[in-house]
């Protein structure tokens, strides 16, 4: 399977004090340790366990996550914007990997 | 043909029409959570604490196509001040195998208590939302969702 990669949709410019919503999704199976393989044997559980969101290295959201989360996951939220910076999004996986992104926004 | 978790032995079950219990025990079906389950999962989480009806919006289809991906949205009235803001807002599903879906952790920061996701359904269920507010009320929120094939990925 290819590296989880993550997209974030969410603009790049606001007004101060505008509310933006921030779309988010990675590609990631999700494998929930409930599959069996053709052997009989349990597929392990691997997931993204916890999401993350900072705003100019502050954490302002974050989300904790159960098997019964969707393979490929998508999540949408609502900042404010008070000034300009840059947003933070990582997602942790059980394995301990740790998948970054980041989304610079402009005021004005 | 591997997602009929649970549909099967229902069927069993009426054909059979016998001690309904036993058959749901020894059916070849996931284990699943049950709504007590649920319930004690919130009571570890807030012990003794009353949970209280309204200011969630917890939209959920009625009946799911899908039990893969199954689409939530939610949101909490709150003025989201430093004195007043949701903290948390923990997603728990009663006939999923385990209670637990998602908790989301708010802080004053964020304009808006709410949230959309995709999660699974393994079959028709309860899908229970609790909020925790800043001055320590919950409140509860809960929807029926149909499902029509199961999302345990069996």
């Amino acid at each position: 399977m290819a590296n989880p990669t993550p997209r974030v949709r969410m603009p790049t410019q606001a007004k101060a004090g505008q509310v933006i919503e921030v779309k988010t999704l990675i590609s990631h199976e999700m494998e929930t340790g409930q599959r069996k393989d053709a052997e009989g044997k349990v597929i392990p559980r691997k997931i993204i366990k916890a999401f993350t969101a900072k705003f100019n290295g502050k954490e302002i959201f974050r989300s904790d996550w159960h098997p019964a989360v969707s393979a490929n996951p998508y999540l949408a939220f609502f900042v404010r914007v008070q000034e300009a910076g840059t947003f933070e999004f990582s997602w942790l996986d059980d394995d301990g990997s740790v998948y970054k992104t980041e989304q610079k926004i402009a005021v004005g | 043909m591997e997602r009929n978790c649970s549909k099967p032995s229902r069927r069993s079950l009426l054909v059979a029409g016998g001690a309904a219990a036993a058959v749901l025990v020894l059916a070849p079906r996931l284990a699943s959570a049950t709504p007590q389950q649920v319930t004690a999962e919130i009571e570890k989480l807030y012990p003794g604490k009353a949970l209280a009806e309204g200011r969630i919006k917890l939209d959920l289809p009625t009946i799911a196509e899908n039990g893969l991906v199954v689409p939530l949205n939610f949101e909490v009235e709150s003025p989201m001040t430093d004195k007043d803001y949701v903290k948390a807002v923990h997603v728990f599903a009663d006939g999923n195998p385990n209670p637990g879906v998602a908790t989301f952790h708010f802080t004053p920061m964020m304009p808006k208590a709410a949230a959309q996701f995709r999660l699974r359904l393994a079959q028709t269920q309860t899908v229970v939302a609790v909020a925790e507010m800043s001055d320590g009320s919950l409140y509860a929120a809960r929807r029926e969702v149909k499902v029509t094939i199961g999302g345990c990925g069996g």
